[in-house]
């Protein structure tokens, strides 16, 4: 499972940096950085409630298909 | 379902003030997910969680509400005037209210659960039924909260105004907030923050749209 | 897998093969090509071929065909086509030159790769051009002489084959696929979220193939002659041949067509190594989304292999040594900055502030002033790197620091405080700004 960004639709509201610190920070100008690495299992449950919690849906959740 | 005492008629009230009290709070919290607002000592997510948990929170209350104004049977309420509006035998006009911010409310609650589904823009469409929703709720409760026929007076008024009061004043900030041009949001707008306004910056180089003579070479 | 030959047989290495000397019109088309050919085998040929996009990708041909081919069987809608010429870029002048000169071309190409995957529903082929660029008369034309009326005027139905013209917002990004598809379903000529992408979900939702028109004018002239001879000019990984918009200081802009592997000394018709005569500084490889690379690059072979960099849409731009290569790069990354699409966070916060930045790199009085410059044009270019919803911050990336490379020395002379270019004449081309109304 991995998760990527709309980049149309984010506005950088920044849940989900709190959500999942681990794998997201924040930039200068608010916007996520996400690292490419699929999401570890502990953090499975967070990175689904991010991605609803996401005032604007711009976080998704891609399972890979490897 | 007859009941010599009015115990659900005073329910029906109760659960009424509770769901004025909930959906203030939602209200206002909805605006502070809005604006980015932070409450103190929770992160950001915490504002929309507490938003959602409210909202759950208060259509329960408002279940209860409704069912106990329908099972009482001190006033003429039925079950159809849950749903449809204006139709009651008791107060229909202001029940009335009640019933039209029920409707609108219950398709808020339901887009947001089907959220991910909908596409950010549907969903959000029709949350913003919301801002009418909340309003008419409270003429709602104004008018019919005292139970008595006459609007409501003393705590019970200054409750209300207590809980409508914050909501206001979150509106109009956010209303200033839209109305009022902060950062630039756009490229153009962007470069002339940094310095470098365009101001009619000519056309520089030799264009290559209109070539007009074909001057193709063999690069063998 | 046989390939009919009805068409005059052309020597395997004779230039040019897209270009005619003179517009041609649909006889003329026919006498020099033969007759549009069937599409059975085509796919197999192009992969034969090793015919890649020339749109900029160079994705391969075939495989875009495949799996549009495939999207549209699995998902049960008839496949669109559109052809893209759409020539955002302002150094690029090849989709035009060919449109104007070999239309019926593309029209063939455009019509083989409709029938290669399944796009066989009236209204499913598109051909984009820009708005203002003068097309739309030219290829109404040519349309006409393929026997497409107005339809409705001769109480037609629209054919099967019936082309529908396009045309586009004159921006930069306005070919981008995802824009192309979206703006002829309806939306504006933006930039979509990539997933799914347009071969799969692309105009009305049907999967998409978007090729260039010169990949379409290519794949025209494999169907008739074969992979052979489509691979017998040519590097073996890079075969074929290209169109190329040339930008030096010596001639105008000129459009080529050269074999991949030419040597760019002789593209640009300079005189061997060595000699005196005018020198060149640097290349610019690949157009605004390029790479500059140090003059020896001329030495060099037109191929992506030989150069190491991508070869773009095929605009190079040889800088004379008297230039500032500082200041023309200023001037593409300021425009590249107000052609985004601003939707995306990233790269609508990152390229205003580098094309700032590197306007002031190339000023020696401000680049004096501000001693961070080059380190904040190293962040941002970090931050915008594949952060949107498509690649114009990547490609403005390798631009920049492609000229920080290149140009290093430049640079540390700007920041001691001169510049060392004695003629500020710009050479690439780069269009006027419209002013802009009440700066907040």
């Amino acid at each position: 499972m991995n998760v990527t960004v709309d980049w149309t639709a984010c506005t950088g509201h920044g849940l989900c940096a709190e959500l999942l610190p681990e794998l997201i920070t924040l930039d200068e100008w608010g916007y996520p950085l996400v690292q490419g690495v699929p999401v570890p299992s502990e953090a499975v449950r967070r990175a689904r409630r991010a991605a609803a919690d996401c005032p604007v849906l711009a976080l998704k959740i891609r399972r890979q298909h490897s | 379902m007859t009941a010599t005492t009015p115990v659900l008629w005073y329910a029906s009230q109760a659960t009424g003030v509770v769901c004025l009290v909930l959906f203030s709070a939602v209200t206002l919290l909805g605006v502070m997910v809005r604006l980015r607002t932070s409450l103190p000592g929770l992160p950001r997510f915490g504002t929309v969680t507490l938003h959602r948990s409210l909202s759950l929170m208060a259509m329960l209350f408002l279940a209860v509400h409704i069912l106990t104004a329908v099972g009482d049977s001190f006033v003429n309420i039925s079950l159809l005037d849950a749903v449809l509006p204006f139709v009651s035998g008791y107060q229909p006009l202001w029940l009335g209210l009640g019933t039209v911010a029920f409707d609108l409310m219950l398709a808020v609650v339901v887009t947001s659960l089907l959220r991910a589904r909908l596409g950010h823009r549907s969903w959000r469409a029709v949350h913003w039924l919301a801002y009418a929703s909340w309003p008419v709720a409270v003429v709602h409760g104004i008018t019919l909260g005292s139970g008595s026929g006459h609007p409501v007076s003393g705590a019970a008024l200054w409750l209300t105004v207590g809980c409508v009061a914050p909501v206001l004043v979150a509106i109009a900030v956010r209303l200033y907030l839209a109305a009022r041009p902060s950062a630039p949001t756009t490229p153009a707008g962007l470069l002339a923050a940094s310095g470098f306004p365009a101001t009619g910056v000519p056309a520089t180089g030799a264009g290559a749209r209109d070539l007009a003579t074909t001057s193709t070479r063999n690069g063998a | 897998m046989t390939i009919s030959h009805a068409a005059p047989p052309l020597h395997r290495t004779a230039l040019p093969r897209l270009l005619p000397p003179a517009p041609a019109d649909l006889r003329a088309h026919v006498e020099l090509h033969g007759p549009l050919p069937s599409a059975n085998g085509l796919v197999a040929a192009l992969r034969d071929a090793g015919l890649s996009g020339r749109g900029g990708a160079a994705f391969p041909v075939h495989r875009k065909l495949e799996a549009v081919a495939e999207a549209g069987l699995r998902t049960g809608r008839t496949p669109v086509v559109v052809a893209n010429g759409c020539e955002g870029e302002p150094a690029s002048g090849k989709d035009a030159m060919l449109l104007r000169l070999a239309p019926h071309l593309v029209l063939d190409g455009l019509r083989l790769a409709a029938e290669a995957v399944g796009a066989d529903r009236a209204g499913t082929t598109y051909l984009a051009v820009e708005r203002g660029s003068g097309l739309r008369a030219v290829l109404e034309s040519a349309l006409a002489e393929r026997g497409q009326g107005r339809g409705q005027e001769r109480g037609q139905e629209p054919g099967q084959h019936q082309v529908t013209l396009v045309e586009v917002p004159p921006r930069f990004l306005s070919g981008e696929s995802s824009a192309l598809t979206g703006f002829i379903s309806g939306r504006p000529a933006l930039p979509r979220f990539p997933q799914p992408p347009p071969r799969e979900r692309g105009v009305g939702g049907a999967p998409t193939l978007v090729q260039n028109v010169e990949s379409l004018a290519q794949l025209a002239l494999v169907a008739r002659h074969g992979a052979a001879w489509f691979r017998a000019v040519g590097t073996p990984a890079e075969p074929g041949t290209m169109l190329c918009t040339l930008h030096d200081a010596w001639s105008g802009p000129r459009v080529m067509e050269a074999a991949t592997g030419t040597p760019l000394r002789r593209l640009f018709g300079l005189a061997p190594q060595g000699s005196p005569q005018a020198p060149v500084q640097a290349v610019l490889v690949g157009g605004y989304h390029g790479s500059w690379l140090p003059a020896a690059a001329l030495d060099a072979r037109l191929s992506a292999a030989d150069l190491g960099v991508p070869l773009g849409a095929g605009v190079l731009a040889a800088l004379p040594a008297d230039r500032c290569g500082l200041v023309e790069t200023a001037r593409v990354l300021r425009y590249l900055a107000l052609e985004s699409a601003g939707q995306c966070g990233p790269c609508l916060n990152g390229l205003p502030r580098i094309a700032a930045a590197c306007t002031e790199l190339a000023r020696p009085e401000a680049a004096t002033r501000r001693p961070g410059l080059l380190a904040d044009l190293a962040r941002w270019s970090g931050l915008v790197q594949g952060r949107g919803a498509c690649h114009h911050p990547d490609g403005t990336v390798r631009l920049l620091r492609s000229a920080l490379t290149v140009f290093a020395a430049e640079a540390q002379a700007h920041v001691a405080g001169f510049c060392r270019a004695a003629d500020a004449t710009p050479l690439l081309p780069v269009p006027a700004e419209a002013p802009q109304e009440g700066a907040a």
